[in-house]
Formats: C-alpha cells, structure tokens, sequence
C-alpha cells in the first residue's frame, strides 16, 4: 500500500480553535512536491497546531485540506501515508531501533526481505546500522533523533512533518543534526513540513518560509525574501531586527523616509503606506548600524565579545537602547555616534496590530 | 571521626536513617513476629510429628478442597476486574467534562465495604429481590434464578469490591503512558486496534500483571461475603474459612495457624507465577523520548 506521490497539497483556510480560542485562523498555503517548507514563529503561534492538522492527528474546525483533487483532511491519520516527526521523537520504548524503523512497514505488510532491506538502508542513511538491536533508552538524545528520522522516511512518505524535531538537543548537536535533515532532503528528495521558532534554523534549512502569529499568517517567502524584507514589524522582531524604534515620520520623498522623536534623526525605507505625522517603528538589524563620525549620539552601556565581532549596547541621551555588531571594540562609558544605511533601515507603521 | 562520618554519609548511613526506626519496630512487631509465631506454632500439633497439622489438612478432603474452592473464586474474579477495567480506562484518558465524577462513581463501591455491598446484592439479586421481580414480570422465567447464597453472589461481591481497585491501577499506569506513542503509530499506519495491541498493550502489560496480583491477593483472603451472600458450608467454603473454623470453632491453633501458612503459600505461587511472566516482558521506561 504505497502511497501515491502528489503534485501539490493545498491548504485551503485551514482553521483549529480550542473551545472559542483559534489557534489557527484560515492558513492557506500550496505544498509543491519536492518543496522544504518551515512553519515559523513564536510558541502558541499555531505553528504545532497546523502540522497535526496536516498530520490529522488533530481535526479541522474550518477548511480543507487537498491532495491534488482528493480531499484530505477527512482521512483518518493511518491513512495519510505522511511520516512524522515528533518534538519528543516518540520511539516506542519496547521495541529495538530495527523494529521502531520496521514498525510503518509491517503496517503496510511490506515483505519481509524487503522490510529487511530497507530498515538497512534507512539506518545506514542515518549513521546508526551498529545500534539497530538496542532499545530506544540505550540512545544518546542525538541518536533517538535520527532513529525518529529514520522511522518517519523509510516508509518514502509523500510528504514529512517535522515537530520541532531539533529543539530537544544542545547546541553543537543541533548544528550538525540540521546539516543531516537538509542532506537527507537533498538525497531524498522528500517533501518537508518543517516547524520550528528558531529563525536560524529556518532560513537555512526552508525553500520557503511561512511566518505565523497568533494563527495567522504575516509572511510567506523565500528565507531571502523574509530576512531581507519583512512585510511587518513582528516579522522583523522575529527576525533580528532587534532594533526596534518607536519614531515619527517626517514626509516621504523618493522611497525614503526620515523619522526622528526622542532626540534621534534617522532616514529610512517605508515598508507599507506612511503619511508625514504617522507613528512608526523603525527597525534595524544590530550588524547595520555602526559607529561614525556623526549620527546618532549615544553612550556606550555594555560591550560583549563574540568572536570576530563585538556586541554594543548604547543608550542615547532620551534613554533609547540601541544595538550594534560590529569589529570595532568601543569600552563602556564612551560616548559614540550611530549611524545607519537608510537601504537597511526599515520603516513599518506603528498601529498595525 | 569525621573521615568516617562522610564516608558513611556518602553511602546514605547517616543520622536521618534513624528516622527509619518507628517503622522498622512496627513491621517487626505486628508483622514479622505474629508470622514466625504463626509458622512455629503450625508446627507444633499434639500428635503426628512437626508436620502433623499440614498432613490433616491434605489428607482431609473438606479441608483440602477449600484450596481450589478458593481458587476458583478469587482467579476468574481477579481476571474479569483487570480485564473490565482495561478498556473502561482506556476510554476515560484524557481530560474531558465530567471525568471526576465518572471516576467518583466508578470507584465508589470501595468505600461501601462488604457487609453493605453483600445487603445490596440480596436485595438486588436475592429471590425475591428486584432483580428477579423484573425478570419474572417480564415472563424471561417462571422461578426466581439463584444468584445469592452460592458461587455467583461471592463472585459478584469480590467484581463489585475489586473493580475499583484494579480500576484505579490500570487508570494510572495508562495515564503513564506518553499518549504521543499512538499518535506516532497512527502516523505510520496503525490502524485504532493495531495501535492498541502494538503500543500500548505492551507498555501496559506489566501493570496488568502487577494489579492482577493484587486483586487476586483481595479475593483470595475473601470471608465476610463468603458467608453473606455465599454457601460457607458447601460451594463456598473457602479457605479463610476453613482457618476460622479451627480457630473459633474447634479452638485448634495449630491446625488453624497451617491453615493460614497454606494460604500465603498458595497466594505466593500464583503470584510468583504471574510475576515470572511479568519479568519477561519489556518494563522500562513508557515515555517517548526526551520530554
């Protein structure tokens, strides 16, 4: 009972409320084949929520779901043919890593030999053929992940769900289990649904991102297209525009905008429509801003070192906190002027909600 | 002095183990003493060497047969309670409207105790109880059916006063269960029942295993309902008794006191049997994963 690949899987309005609380208001997205697409954003932004409904681990209060031309989210889970994922990976704690992988198959009464061949090969994929006869809680937290992985892939799934598969691990292990997944996309060529709310492991693993917020969704795009230009603030807070500055425009003129208050005068890019007089927040990324010859006035707070360059916490004279990267080492009590590329200073109006 | 003093505490000896103390006289006092006197008084008869009381007993068959008398009330009712009670609890994970109550009521017969619970079921079930009056008014029998006074009112009295228990154990050893478990199964395509018989049955085996134990150590000690709603003298007569009988009754200690030896013997065969079983299944850990 192999699975039939699909072209495109289509989320039409899809919505989940818990009892009059929506956790996911109308997402509506095209999947295409082959594509790693990550679900983005803060905790209780809907994120889980849309990929058990994918999963059908979790019924719709509104929408559907389409698989092609078939409907999909009237189809019990076992019968999605998707492999998932979990936060927590899972395993079934009784059974030994060879009859975790195997566990899909012998659903789908795959042959014995080719069982055999399979879980094999999907453990070698995944660099774990020696532990295939231990239990899950003989695995390092590492290990158990790609033993997830390997139990979800093996089935060759139409598509993946992946439930913050990383955020259980520490860090050095979290790098190299993401260079895995994408490799493992690479090879295998499987369409991914990837959630997460680390905006770094987003952008480097994703084709595209869905940014999400309180159930609904600010931005879709390419990661270039999300880190370079948010459509909002909270996009741009999520991120790492972490200068995020509570101003005043002044009119427009020719894709530029000044905005100023509290003793700061700044040029910007408008990103949506801005009148002369609007509130605004204007937002910058800490690596562009750098310390001048003339710009903004501030003293210097906090300075940390980060390697090859230096994290600067400044405050100007109205007591706005302002955030630079850069290689010049600046010592605490100094008194810097900020200056900003008017292309890297982003302008968003302030009431939108 | 001191050298020692942290080479103890490091082995966990230290002054807090103290705290042990009432406990430790308490279990030896009224358990560990009364049990040896027990088995050395069961070896003292007035005549027929050491063992004389345990040879009356086997060779005796009304003594005798009070083993499986017993038997064969406390193992079908501790096995219909573990069963009745997997699927019942099953269905009541989770969290939903009304699950305190449902619960409340599920467990309550624990408190009645048994001298009520044997009154209900001779009003209920007894020959002229309510039980009977509906089946003869609707014309489903002619003459009252007998479910007092014999095997089946003893059985239901152990189901009604068992149930709960059982209940409450296989409820948290399911609750212990990481129910993300299933969904991961569903997910590979398991279907309700094969999620249910690969996942979670095995995890939950040892449990069943644990509290079939304990239920059937309940029923087997059975006595009030054995005499009030069963046949103490004939289908019934089970072993506690037997034991009270020598005891109260002939005032003869020692047969009494092998009486009581026989049936923790007894009770420790089917429990050693059980958990042998329970010890070659899977009894680690029943989370996922890292939480």
């Amino acid at each position: 009972m192999s699975e039939p690949g699909f072209r495109e899987l289509r989320l039409d309005g899809v919505g989940r409320s818990f009892g009059g609380r929506e956790a996911l208001a109308g997402l509506t997205l095209t999947i295409r084949k082959g594509e790693f697409i990550a679900l983005l954003g803060p905790s209780g932004c809907g994120k889980s929520t849309a990929l058990n409904c994918l999963a059908g681990l979790l019924p719709l209060t509104r929408g559907s779901i389409w698989r092609d031309d078939a409907r999909l989210d009237t189809v019990p889970p076992e019968r999605r043919g998707f492999g998932m994922v979990f936060q927590n990976y899972a395993l079934f704690p009784h059974l030994t890593v060879r009859r975790n992988v195997a566990f899909g198959l012998q659903m789908r009464r795959v042959p014995r030999a080719e069982t055999r061949r399979r879980v094999d090969e999907a453990l070698r994929l995944v660099h774990l053929g020696e532990h295939a006869g231990k239990l899950p809680g003989q695995l390092s937290g590492g290990q158990q992940q790609r033993v997830a992985i390997a139990r979800a892939v093996v089935l060759e799934p139409s598509l993946v769900l992946m439930d913050e598969p990383l955020s259980n691990l520490d860090a050095k292990l979290r790098l190299e289990m993401r260079t895995e997944i994408r490799r493992l996309h690479q090879t295998l060529g499987l369409t991914t649904v990837y959630v997460t709310h680390d905006q770094e492991e987003a952008l480097s693993l994703a084709d595209r991102l869905v940014v999400l917020r309180e159930g609904r969704v600010e931005q879709i795009g390419t990661p270039e297209e999300v880190h370079g230009s948010p459509v909002s603030r909270h996009v741009a807070d999520f991120m790492g525009y972490r200068n995020l500055l509570p101003l005043k425009a002044e009119p427009p003129a020719a894709g530029r905008v000044t905005v100023g208050g509290e003793g700061i005068t700044m040029t910007g890019t408008p990103v949506g429509a801005i009148a002369a007089g609007d509130l605004v927040v204007a937002a910058a990324r800490p690596e562009d801003l750098s310390i001048a010859t003339e710009g903004v006035p501030a003293t210097v707070e906090v300075v940390e070192y980060q390697g090859r360059e230096v994290a600067v916490e400044a405050r100007t004279e109205a007591g706005i906190a302002l955030f630079l990267r850069g290689p010049t080492r600046p010592a605490p009590g100094d008194r810097i002027h900020v200056a900003v590329d008017p292309a890297r200073l982003l302008v968003f109006p302030r009431d939108d909600p | 002095m001191t050298a020692l003093r942290h080479r103890l505490a490091d082995r966990g000896i230290d002054r807090h183990l103290l705290l042990l103390l009432p406990a430790a006289v308490f279990v030896v006092v009224l358990f560990i003493y009364p049990f040896f006197y027990g088995i050395g008084l069961s070896l003292q008869p007035a005549e027929g060497g050491p063992l004389g009381a345990y040879r009356r007993f086997f060779t005796d068959a009304y003594l005798r047969d009070t083993i499986t008398t017993t038997l064969g009330l406390a193992l079908p009712a501790a096995l219909l309670n573990v069963l009745a009670s997997v699927p019942i609890a099953y269905r009541m994970r989770g969290r939903y409207r009304g699950k305190r109550v449902l619960t409340t009521l599920l467990v309550l017969p624990i408190t009645l105790g048994t001298v009520l619970t044997a009154q209900g079921l001779l009003n209920f079930l007894g020959p002229t109880g309510w039980f009977n009056r509906v089946l003869q008014s609707t014309g489903l029998t002619d003459a009252p059916v007998r479910l007092t006074n014999n095997y089946w009112g003893v059985f239901f009295s152990l189901v009604i006063t068992g149930f709960p228990f059982a209940f409450l154990l296989v409820s948290s050893y399911l609750s212990g269960i990481d129910p993300a478990l299933e969904r991961a199964a569903a997910t590979l395509g398991a279907g309700a029942v094969q999620r249910f018989r690969r996942v979670t049955l095995p995890l939950l085996a040892p449990g069943l295993a644990t509290t079939f134990c304990l239920t059937f150590v309940l029923a087997f000690s059975v006595f009030p309902s054995a005499v009030l709603v069963g046949d103490p003298a004939g289908e019934t007569r089970v072993i506690s008794i037997a034991a009270y009988e020598a005891a109260y009754v002939q005032y003869d200690y020692v047969l009494a006191s092998a009486i009581a030896v026989i049936m923790g013997v007894v009770e420790l065969v089917v429990l050693g049997l059980v958990l042998g079983w329970r010890a070659l299944l899977y009894t680690g850990s029943t989370a996922g994963g890292k939480g």
